[in-house]
């Protein structure tokens, strides 16, 4: 699955970089949880094991197994592979950026203003579409959303300054 | 074992009324969109839809969620055969066949032996389901912290042995599962743990949330990099091709049982169904007479790995309900499921939730009839979904992933885990680290953790615990043999290679 054919021609950063990054990052994840266990104890208690000793050995795990992973990456030969191309990596910033702002945005605005916002301008920029088919499309599946969730499921979603306006 | 007759035909009874058929219908018509949408797949489809269940009796909610279990399995064929992409990973193997003829232009006759085979594996699963799970559970009572650390030791290690990610990769990605799902209060001291003073971290991390960015928004990441466009062959299904390749498929009972053992061993061991699949093809080329043709449009390239696909997802649920530990993350997700309802998972579900354990079980032959209707029906409408454009999907799927992950706790920080997840999700995959251990870890790390010090507690500390009665000792010792299969096997082969090296072919 990770061997995805790239377009021919594109320049990206490097695999092994990348990987070494996320190896390092892993590591780093390992050595948290190894400094967190040792703050509650990770020895024998009164009552048996403290409550640091089972994290503590999986903080271990996760150090030793990283290591590994980064000895045998900088041990195998360089193939040069590209992790993503920059036109690869723009393109999921298309999503990861949206995404981001409209996570940050549901506190303040509730989920169904900023659904209607992500759909349309998604449908508008990426998808190229006219806002005449964007704009119904965007306030139709909040809509269909709110009905299915507050209406049949009766499960509550976060609500914005609109949403009051409206009485709800 | 007549107990257990009666029980099921109470099952029935339960899964026949009108409201649980309708719940049925409904579960696997999402079921089939979600295994046909990419982004959204049985895992994060259940886990986005789990908090719809809250309000509901646990009996319907289990049956509406597993039947989104089986409509995703249904729905993954689709687009192998008309679209050559796999909607779910366990249909990449169908891609190898069934495009192919999908090309030649007898997609119909593909799609029917595939959503056959499915409902064979299933059914056979099933069946072992309903004659195994009682007596695994019944045995597994007895079973002390010791007994059932091993279970979990097993689970964990077969994980190691037989993924076909780097061991090493799988391991720290098991483990930071485990050091997630340790975050937060400890369950037997009472401890706060890992939280660095942070008030939000108490609670620790869900893994309905890890499960809906790592699968879900890590997938769209996926997708969009891979820019996707469908193009699909037009489905031409009716009557006479069904009836056509009914007759037609008989023929091919003995790959398809082959096929369902491989699925149900590998199903039981958490290794899934994407395995069971791969493996399934790989052996019925290298045995079938037609085996060269594989590849090119060979209808026992798509009965293999949909017959194995099927029973493995089918018999992951056995370990799950038995013993509590899922064989796969979508078992997983429905294992916490029953947690959130107030069933604990593992044998004792079987004594104190009969009607709960055998109105699914039952549900388990309903839904796999349902849904072979349901898709042999609908198939046109469900691969016109995909006719939609992603940058259409693609935001809806966002939507639904942050409403699924808002609802798990009402928190809008989760929605903010859940992009992180995503993130983290798409880097993983990216570098070839497996998901599904991380998942199963997050779920299971409590209780293998409470398992492993109340036997050490037994044992004063004493690490011979593990090995102290025959039972214990054998599953260790399984255990182990799992996490060092790819060097047992290797040593194996050279071995093996080497004899034949120092005496020549005669």
């Amino acid at each position: 699955m990770s061997e995805t054919a790239h377009e021919t021609g594109g320049t990206g950063p490097s695999h092994r970089n990348v990987e070494a990054g996320v190896a390092v990052v892993v590591a780093a994840v390992g050595l948290i949880t190894v400094i967190g266990s040792l703050r509650v104890g990770v020895g024998w208690g009164d009552d048996g094991p403290k409550a640091g000793f089972f994290p503590f050995y999986i903080g271990l795990i996760i150090l030793v197994s990283s290591a590994v992973n980064l000895f045998q990456l900088f041990a195998a030969e360089n193939d040069n592979a590209v992790f993503a191309t920059w036109r690869q990596i723009y393109k999921v910033l298309t999503v990861v950026v949206p995404t981001a702002i409209y996570v940050a945005v549901i506190p303040y605005a509730g989920i169904y203003v900023a659904s209607a916002l992500l759909i349309g301008l998604f449908m508008i920029w990426l998808g190229k579409y006219s806002a005449v088919v964007a704009i119904p499309t965007a306030i139709a599946v909040p809509i269909f959303f709110f009905v299915t969730f507050e209406r049949w499921f009766l499960v509550p979603l976060p609500k914005g300054p609109i949403e009051k306006l409206l009485g709800f | 074992m007549f107990d257990d007759i009666g029980n099921l035909v109470h099952g029935f009874a339960v899964v026949l009324q009108p409201q649980n058929l309708l719940l049925m219908v409904v579960g696997i018509v999402l079921g089939v969109i979600v295994g046909v949408l990419p982004g959204l797949g049985g895992a994060n489809g259940v886990a986005i839809l789990l908090p719809l269940t809250f309000s509901m009796s646990p009996t319907s909610a289990i049956i509406m969620l597993s039947c989104i279990y089986w409509g995703a399995l249904f729905g993954g064929a689709i687009t192998s055969i008309l679209f050559n992409i796999p909607g779910e990973p366990w249909s990449v193997a169908t891609t190898f066949d069934g495009y192919p003829m999908a090309q030649q232009g007898r997609a119909g006759e593909a799609l029917t032996a595939a959503f056959t085979s499915s409902f064979v594996g299933a059914l056979f699963a099933v069946i072992m389901i309903t004659l195994v799970a009682p007596l695994v559970a019944s045995f597994a009572l007895r079973f002390g912290p010791a007994e059932i650390f091993s279970v979990y030791f097993l689970a964990f290690c077969s994980f190691v042995g037989l993924s076909k990610e780097p061991p090493f990769k799988t391991v720290a990605s098991m483990m930071i599962g485990f050091a997630l799902g340790a975050v937060g209060l400890d369950q037997m001291t009472g401890q706060l743990r890992l939280t660095f003073g942070s008030e939000t971290l108490i609670g620790g991390f869900d893994f309905l949330i890890a499960v809906i960015g790592l699968f879900g928004i890590g997938e769209i990441l996926l997708t969009m990099e891979e820019g996707l466009s469908f193009r699909g062959k037009a489905a031409k299904i009716n009557l006479k091709i069904v009836i056509q390749t009914w007759k037609e498929l008989p023929r091919y009972w003995m790959l398809s049982l082959r096929s369902c053992l491989i699925g149900c061993w590998m199903g039981i061991s958490p290794a899934g169904a994407t395995p069971a699949s791969f493996m399934s093809y790989g052996i019925a080329k290298r045995i079938s007479k037609r085996g060269h043709n594989f590849g090119k449009g060979e209808i026992e390239g798509v009965i293999a790995p949909e017959t194995a696909a099927h029973a493995a997802g089918t018999a992951a649920l056995l370990p799950m309900l038995a013993l509590g530990v899922p064989g796969s993350p979508t078992a997983a997700v429905l294992l916490g499921g029953l947690l959130i309802w107030g069933l604990q998972p593992g044998p004792l579900l079987f004594v104190e939730q009969t009607e709960f354990v055998w109105g699914l079980i039952a549900s388990m032959y309903m839904g796999n009839i349902v849904g072979l209707i349901v898709v042999l029906t609908c198939v046109p409408l469900f691969a016109a979904i995909l006719r939609i454009p992603f940058s259409v999907i693609a935001p809806i799927i966002l939507v639904l992933c942050a409403i699924g992950a808002y609802t798990v706790h009402n928190n809008t920080f989760d929605v903010v885990m859940m992009l992180v997840f995503g993130v983290v999700g798409y880097f993983m995959k990216k570098a070839n680290y497996p998901l599904a251990p991380l998942v199963l870890a997050i779920v299971l790390g409590d209780k293998a953790e409470v398992s492993l010090r109340q036997a050490l507690l037994g044992s004063q500390g004493n690490l011979g615990v593990f090995f102290s009665n025959g039972l214990v000792a054998t599953v260790m010792t399984l255990g182990l043999i799992a996490l060092f299969w790819p060097i047992i096997q290797g040593g194996w082969t050279r071995l093996r290679s080497g004899k034949s090296g120092l005496r020549p072919a005669a």
